[in-house]
């Protein structure tokens, strides 16, 4: 097999599953309990949370462990719209954002909340004069993805976050699941309130993810019951996901540089061969993008169809993302950059890693050449 | 970044006689330990101050180590040149080009301690103020308020010039006066109190009275994490906590007498074993967090009636400060959030309803007649668990000695 599809979600790395086992066998104690057994519970869900922080400059804030990025994007967005929503009602994101945000501000705006959506540019990023001209008294969130998880665009959020630092009223959310481990990322240098991250897009484990808030951030919880995590969300909190999710983003960030400069290395042969087709488009821009995502449309065929005609070579990749992939609509995304729909309808996303072998792509060049031959 | 040094200004101990020579090499041995992860940084010694070569390393890191040491007054960011007027001028026009983007106003202070050069303070301040005016349309002159002093440092070995003063924790170096024993329960007072005695150039080692099974692992944990964050101005980044097993002499002070006097008779426990223990390893003093009138043991009275088991000096830091001056101490050295955590602790089991505010010295010694405390004291004393807690060492107390190995798990 070819797995071209690290967006939607990676193998579990061997020693963070272990860390994981070894946890669940060992230290299965609640760490609520009073007791020793669950102390020792609760000093392993500390030792998470300061390696986490101390990971992406995030010292002020808290870690709250959720069950995935979608989640952690709820409570985020929610949790601020609800808190603070006396203070004002108005909300910006972006058009690109992913689902997990998206519908959250469309459910938020059926509640009666104003929220504003960026435009973005053919590249996919917005424009800050725009933001800047949107941001009005009773604005309270803004809220954006540092990378699109669909063509990869790098969000410029070092800039947003310095223009928000005038604005202390205004939560500043970031939806970091595409950038943690990839490009580097330091939540108070950057002056991000909020982060979302997931387990499994960092070769962790499916079912756990967390959302960073800085301190003094009130958000209100998503979910009653219990006082763990802060008040913020209730539920007896699952140690080994925590602890196997502080390892695996250990490991990954201390290669970020060295896969970052290898991938880019990979992302650039595969473009090589895309440009030889004239029926690709690549939809992926060149500048301020990851390495790890290259999107394109193929002419005239559709997604599904393209997808479809790798398998028998085994080839695994992905029409758009897989949160929204099983809808047959032509891509928000790539209609929000400027793609006309058929386009839109034939855009494909090939992810890479740091797995990723040469021969990988040799093969992937290979297959190409067949497929593309037999549909035109 | 043009600045290549840190100047140090040394702060009351500059006033010391003879034994001035003690106090500087304290402070040195302490700022090259806290600065040991900065590899590249040199040091150059001089009468009443000190110059931090940077090579390259970051100087706000730096700085930020360098406030962790007491003794230190001030720091000034600043860099070098040949001391004629010409150089210094380049120099100065340079600091304020990268220095100063922004519209402001500033003026030039200049100290000539090397009298050779041909001019007096004013005609330079005045001649490099010109200077640096003509080429900077960003400045304006003010001599009275300026929001930028230029200071220029004339020696003969170079001249000196900075724009920026960052006060230091002030106070005299730590370990340069003997130990004393600090009595820490978990509360928010006995930190602060901790860290405001290290100020006046006390080391410390701490006690901690605990009582299981009314007090569990997590009060431990506790005072293991405060005296974490008191090493931070240890000079050697370390400092000893000793657990002294106090539910056997607890009880029996419950059992043998009243229960209104069970604080009073406690705490006056409490010093007999701190002044043994203090005797026995030659410090001279006990360091402790109470405050006046704060709570019923810390009356006038109560201390009297406490304070008479022993007639070695307990210091209280504390004793006028409000409770939010307090805490606004605790939360610059970050105790205070540890602090709050609720466990129980030896000071807040056995509280009764209704304690006595006025207690007598000498009903106190007869109560104390029903058992006999030497006894169980010296159990106490016998029995004190001590551990060395280091700077940035996370130490869990239950995880500690678990069978699975802690750390491979992240």
């Amino acid at each position: 097999m070819i797995y071209l599809d690290y967006t939607s979600t990676t193998p579990v790395r061997e020693e963070v599953l272990e860390s994981f086992v070894q946890t669940t066998k060992n230290f299965w104690g609640n760490p609520s309990s009073l007791h020793k057994f669950g102390l020792i519970s609760e000093d392993l869900l500390k030792m998470a949370r300061k390696q986490m922080k101390d990971l992406i400059d995030a010292k002020n804030y808290e870690v709250v462990f959720t069950s995935c990025a979608t989640e952690s994007n709820n409570l985020a967005i929610k949790g601020i719209a609800h808190r603070k929503g006396n203070n004002g009602k108005h909300l910006i994101t972006s058009g690109v954002e992913h689902p997990s945000v998206y519908h959250t501000f469309e459910s938020l705006r059926e509640e009666g909340y104003d929220v504003t959506f960026l435009k973005v540019n053919k590249d996919g990023r917005i424009d800050l004069e725009e933001l800047k001209n949107a941001i009005r008294k009773d604005t309270i969130l803004v809220s954006l993805m540092f990378v699109n998880n669909e063509i990869g665009t790098i969000m410029p959020i070092i800039e947003v976050g310095k223009l928000l630092k005038k604005f202390p009223k205004i939560t500043f959310h970031v939806d970091i699941v595409q950038a943690l481990g990839k490009i580097p990322v330091k939540l108070d240098e950057m002056n991000i309130d909020l982060a979302t991250i997931s387990a499994h897009k960092i070769y962790g484990l499916k079912g756990s993810g967390a959302l960073f808030v800085r301190k003094g951030i009130e958000i209100v919880s998503q979910q009653t019951g219990g006082s763990q995590e802060f008040n913020l969300r209730a539920g007896t909190v699952d140690v080994p996901s925590a602890v196997s999710l502080a390892k695996a983003m250990r490991l990954i960030l201390n290669d970020l540089d060295k896969s970052y400069e290898y991938v880019t290395k990979l992302n650039n042969k595969v473009r090589t061969m895309l440009i030889n087709y004239p029926e690709i488009i690549i939809n992926s821009p060149v500048e301020q993008v990851s390495p790890y995502i290259i999107n394109f449309s193929v002419k005239g065929v559709k997604s599904e169809t393209f997808v479809h005609a790798f398998e028998p070579y085994e080839i695994y990749f992905s029409s758009k993302s897989a949160c929204s992939s099983k809808i047959s609509k032509p891509s928000r995304i790539l209609k929000a950059i400027g793609l006309d729909d058929d386009l839109a309808s034939n855009s494909v996303r090939i992810s890479l890693s740091h797995l990723t072998t040469d021969i990988e792509i040799d093969e992937l060049e290979k297959a190409f050449k067949e497929v593309i031959n037999n549909l035109r | 970044m043009l600045y290549d040094r840190i100047l140090i200004k040394y702060g009351e101990l500059s006033l010391k006689g003879r034994n001035k020579h003690t106090f500087l090499d304290t402070v040195l041995r302490t700022i090259k330990h806290k600065c040991i992860n900065f590899q590249n940084l040199e040091y150059e010694r001089f009468y009443d101050r000190l110059f931090i070569i940077l090579n390259n390393e970051d100087p706000f890191e730096v700085i930020d180590r360098l406030q962790t040491v007491f003794g230190l007054h001030s720091f000034s960011l600043c860099t070098k040149c040949e001391s004629n007027i010409e150089s210094i001028k380049t120099l100065a026009l340079d600091v304020v080009s990268t220095e100063i983007k922004n519209p402001t106003t500033f003026k030039v202070e200049t100290n000539r301690a090397w009298k050779e050069i041909p001019k007096t303070s004013i005609e330079i301040s005045q001649e490099i103020a010109r200077h640096v005016l003509k080429n900077s349309p960003q400045l304006t002159v003010d001599v009275h308020k300026p929001e930028v002093t230029l200071k220029i440092d004339i020696r003969a070995e170079g001249t000196y010039i900075m724009t920026r003063d960052i006060l230091g924790l002030g106070g005299l170096p730590v370990g340069t006066d003997g130990k004393g024993l600090l009595m820490m329960s978990g509360g928010i007072d006995s930190p602060v109190a901790g860290f405001l005695i290290q100020k006046r150039g006390v080391g410390l080692e701490v006690m901690h009275f605990a009582s299981p099974p009314y007090t569990s692992d997590r009060s431990i944990q506790k005072v293991v994490d405060l005296t974490e964050k008191l090493t931070k101005y240890a000079p050697n980044s370390k400092i000893k906590l000793h657990i002294v097993p106090f539910t056997k002499l607890q009880k029996a002070i419950f059992d043998y007498c009243p229960k209104s006097y069970g604080i009073t008779i406690m705490r006056r426990m409490m010093y007999r074993i701190c002044e043994q223990y203090a005797n026995s390893n030659n410090f001279p003093l006990i360091v402790n967090g109470e405050n006046l009138g704060q709570v019923a043991s810390q009356t006038m009275y109560s201390m009297y009636a406490i304070n008479s088991v022993t007639s070695m000096p307990i210091i209280r830091p504390l004793v006028t400060m409000d409770k939010n001056e307090i805490i606004r101490i605790a939360e610059k050295i970050e105790t205070y959030e540890i602090s709050i955590r609720p466990f129980e602790d030896c000071c807040t089991i056995f509280v009764p309803e209704n304690p006595v505010t006025k207690p007598d010295v000498h009903k106190c010694l007869e109560f104390e007649k029903n058992f006999d405390y030497e006894v169980l004291i010296k159990e106490c004393l016998d029995n004190i668990e001590t551990m060395e807690i280091v700077e940035g060492k996370a130490f869990n107390v239950v995880t500690e000695d678990s069978s699975c190995p802690i750390n491979d798990l992240f």
